[in-house]
């Protein structure tokens, strides 16, 4: 993975030495909070409803053992002992003092990690495939190109103050992982006939109060090219974003406002008048795409006898081999996901014990390498399949075995009423419900892959506009309901849920998905994910469903 | 007086201002003025006339393309940040240096704060009115404060990647 130098480090400490003096600049009274506000938010510190808390970037998801050790040091030392992984792949604490916050930066800072720009009307972390390196399906390493935009978005002194926040998602693969179309801008790697590397570039999409699908406005832009086109983007939105309106702010107004084409022709027209200045030398893309260098792999057998036979034996590991690992493109190897969704606990959390033993084991069989999914769970990208039972055992006695990816149990929610100022409802404990219904094992992969993505407030921060089962939180005189949206999807056929039907109480809700899952198993055709059946059948047998066993 | 700073052959220094900032509705006193881009198009010409050095004034919401064709004539352009958090000025600023070469001051005005210090220099600012009681020695710690960047600007410093190549 990308190895700071002394000038990455440097920008880290200068940054950490700003936020110290504006820290104490606040607490001395010298700030107002309107004026500090803005500034701890481009530092990662949010005040939510019983302390700040804490958003730590992780770039493109990609960790070392020593940086999770880190994390989970700070996590037992500023904070309650864990930590939440979030759908930007960041990791949050939510319990921070402010006067801990600069010493906390420090720390992280000590092994190449910081907070920057991970909230705030800016250039935001950079999203990339949890699977580059490793999935033979990649036409390029994402990884690079996130790398160079992590590093050109940086304190960019343009764009540090745009109308709204701004996410960048790379993906390099046929099957998207990184929901690139729910974007303000999405990339994606290929090759034109001649074999030469470009980028698709699709702008506009997000989700929030007003959800929309990425357009592509460029179908191939020379890879040589991105910066200056990434340039010319940002400068038309900068310019003409609407400012008036916190809620018409994000670029995807801006796009639906002009059209696609309108918006497209004024990027291209910027575009040609900046030229290549700002576009990156061969020499450092040389120099990032050498920190990503393909690991030294032993040649394995395809098949392992060692891993046959423990499944063989083991049914328990069996089906976590059946539902967690994904091919490697080396023979021998597997990519092994880790999830963070256990039945009944908080989705994204981890315990500063588990983030010790992820980087134990990925020290010890991973490669040191440790990725974070923007569906909030972990991934060892590089595991031998010799060495997958013991990776297993491992993850298992630490509660990190759960063999639920992607299917129903393997659920997206934000925090929240139980932690955010912005909620309406619960989200966490509407997952734990849903995770109980389908606690059994068996019928959960009878069901097969279902996203059920969960929102407390209409900022969509649990995607539930791309859950193929949405849930989104409202508030009804005071209490809480849930509107249910079927058929939506943030992968390469990204589309936005429909509305099943009026709200739904608190307690209803797992019962009514449990109806929904029924109904799917009733209606399937061979081979069919609930997504192709509900995009087959249309909302009516569901509906029909659910709110009969309501009334 | 507020405090009035300068960026000179790349250091920063206290200076007089020796422009009059004009609203709409006041009379034009006598002596170097700033004034509004509406005023600029209908009175500029004969202000120019008379010898004297004339500003413009642009709020975030006006673009420096109007001012194209004037630019060689007029000594200042004063971008407006109406808030803080208002970013428009950046771009606005470098355009005038990098695609429109203009020579004259780039003043930011507004709320201005020390925290905007390093991006307005690097964006081509080089006069500033800050609204936050900063100190010459305040603002030039602010906008000094990283030893590296990252990406090309209007201030012609050499980017990370340039350094690493060096």
């Amino acid at each position: 993975m990308y190895r700071y130098d002394q000038i990455d480090r440097d920008m880290l400490a200068d940054r950490t030495a700003e936020f110290r003096g504006q820290v104490a600049r606040r607490l001395a009274g010298e700030l107002t909070e309107d004026q500090f506000k803005p500034l701890r938010l481009r530092n990662g510190l949010y005040l939510q409803l019983h302390a700040y808390m804490l958003r730590i970037a992780i770039p493109y998801g990609s960790l070392n053992p020593t940086q999770l050790r880190k994390l989970a040091w700070i996590g037992r030392t500023y904070d309650k002992g864990y930590g939440h992984f979030t759908t930007r792949t960041n990791l949050q604490f939510h319990w921070i003092k402010l006067a801990d916050a600069p010493d906390i930066m420090d720390h992280l800072a000590s092994v190449d990690m910081h907070a920057i720009q991970t909230s705030g009307n800016c250039i935001r972390n950079v999203t990339a495939d949890p699977y580059a390196g490793a999935t033979a399906e990649e036409i390029d390493d994402p990884r690079v190109w996130a790398e160079a935009i992590r590093q050109w978005s940086t304190i960019h002194p343009e764009f540090n103050w745009l109308p709204r926040k701004f996410k960048i998602a790379v993906t390099a693969a046929a099957k998207d992982r990184t929901a690139a179309k729910t974007h303000d801008i999405g990339l994606n790697l290929k090759r034109d006939r001649s074999g030469a590397l470009g980028f698709e570039v699709m702008v506009g999409g997000g989700l929030g109060r007003m959800p929309y699908i990425g357009q592509t406005i460029r179908p191939f832009l020379p890879a040589t090219r991105l910066f200056s086109y990434l340039e010319a983007i940002l400068r038309v939105y900068n310019r003409h974003g609407r400012r008036d309106n916190i809620h018409k702010a994000r670029i995807k107004v801006l796009v639906a406002a002009l059209g696609r084409d309108e918006f497209a022709s004024q990027v291209e027209a910027e575009w040609e008048k900046i030229g290549h200045t700002p576009d990156l030398p061969d020499t450092e893309l040389a120099r990032i795409r050498g920190a990503f260098a393909p690991k030294t792999f032993d040649t394995l057998p395809a098949v392992s006898e060692a891993f046959e036979a423990a499944k063989l034996a083991t049914p328990a590991f069996a089906r976590f081999a059946r539902n967690n690992l994904k091919p490697h493109k080396v023979a021998g190897y597997a990519i092994v996901e880790v999830s963070l969704k256990a039945i009944g606990e908080t989705p994204g959390d981890c315990s500063s014990e588990q983030m010790e033993a992820v980087a134990d084991i990925a020290e010890r069989y991973g490669q040191d390498d440790i990725r974070v999914t923007h569906e909030q769970n972990l991934v060892l990208p590089h595991v031998k399949l010799d060495d997958v039972a013991a990776v297993w055992a491992a993850l298992d006695a630490v509660g990190l075995a759960t063999p639920n990816m992607n299917l129903v149990s393997d659920i997206i929610a934000c925090p929240g009423l139980d932690y955010c100022a912005l909620a309406n409802a619960r989200a966490i404990s509407v997952a734990q419900h849903i995770a109980r219904k389908f606690a059994d094992p068996d019928r959960a992969e009878l069901v097969g892959e279902l996203k059920v993505k969960i929102s407390g407030c209409i900022n969509a921060c649990g995607h539930h506009h791309v859950g193929h089962i949405g849930i989104l939180g409202v508030d009804k005189k005071g209490e809480e309901f849930y509107q249910l949206t079927l058929g939506g999807s943030g992968a390469e056929d990204a589309a936005v849920g429909q509305a099943l039907g009026p709200a739904l109480p608190y307690d209803k809700v797992a019962e009514a998905v449990d109806t929904l899952v029924e109904t799917y198993l009733r209606e399937r055709h061979d081979g069919e994910r609930f997504l192709d059946t509900f995009r087959r059948t249309g909302v009516a047998p569901f509906k029909e469903a659910v709110y009969a066993d309501v009334h | 007086m507020p405090t009035f700073i300068r960026l000179e052959a790349g250091a920063l220094a206290l200076a007089d201002d020796p422009f009059t900032n004009v609203g709409d509705d006041e009379a034009i006193p006598p002596g170097d003025v700033i004034i509004s881009l509406t005023r600029f198009q209908t009175e500029g010409e004969g202000l120019l006339g008379e010898g004297r050095q004339v500003g413009v004034r642009l709020e975030s919401d006006e673009a420096v393309e109007a001012l194209a064709y004037d630019l060689p004539r007029i000594a200042v352009v004063a971008l407006a940040f109406p808030k803080f958090g208002d970013g428009r000025a950046y771009s606005g600023a470098r355009l005038l240096r990098e695609r429109f070469s203009y020579k004259g001051e780039v003043r930011a005005v507004g709320d201005v704060l020390r925290e905007q210090a390093g991006n307005m220099v690097r964006c081509g600012f080089d006069a500033f009115e800050p609204a936050d009681g900063s100190s010459l020695e305040d603002w030039r710690r602010a906008s000094q404060r990283f030893r590296h960047v990252y990406q090309r600007a209007s201030d012609g410093r050499s980017p990370a990647f340039e350094e690493r190549g060096a």
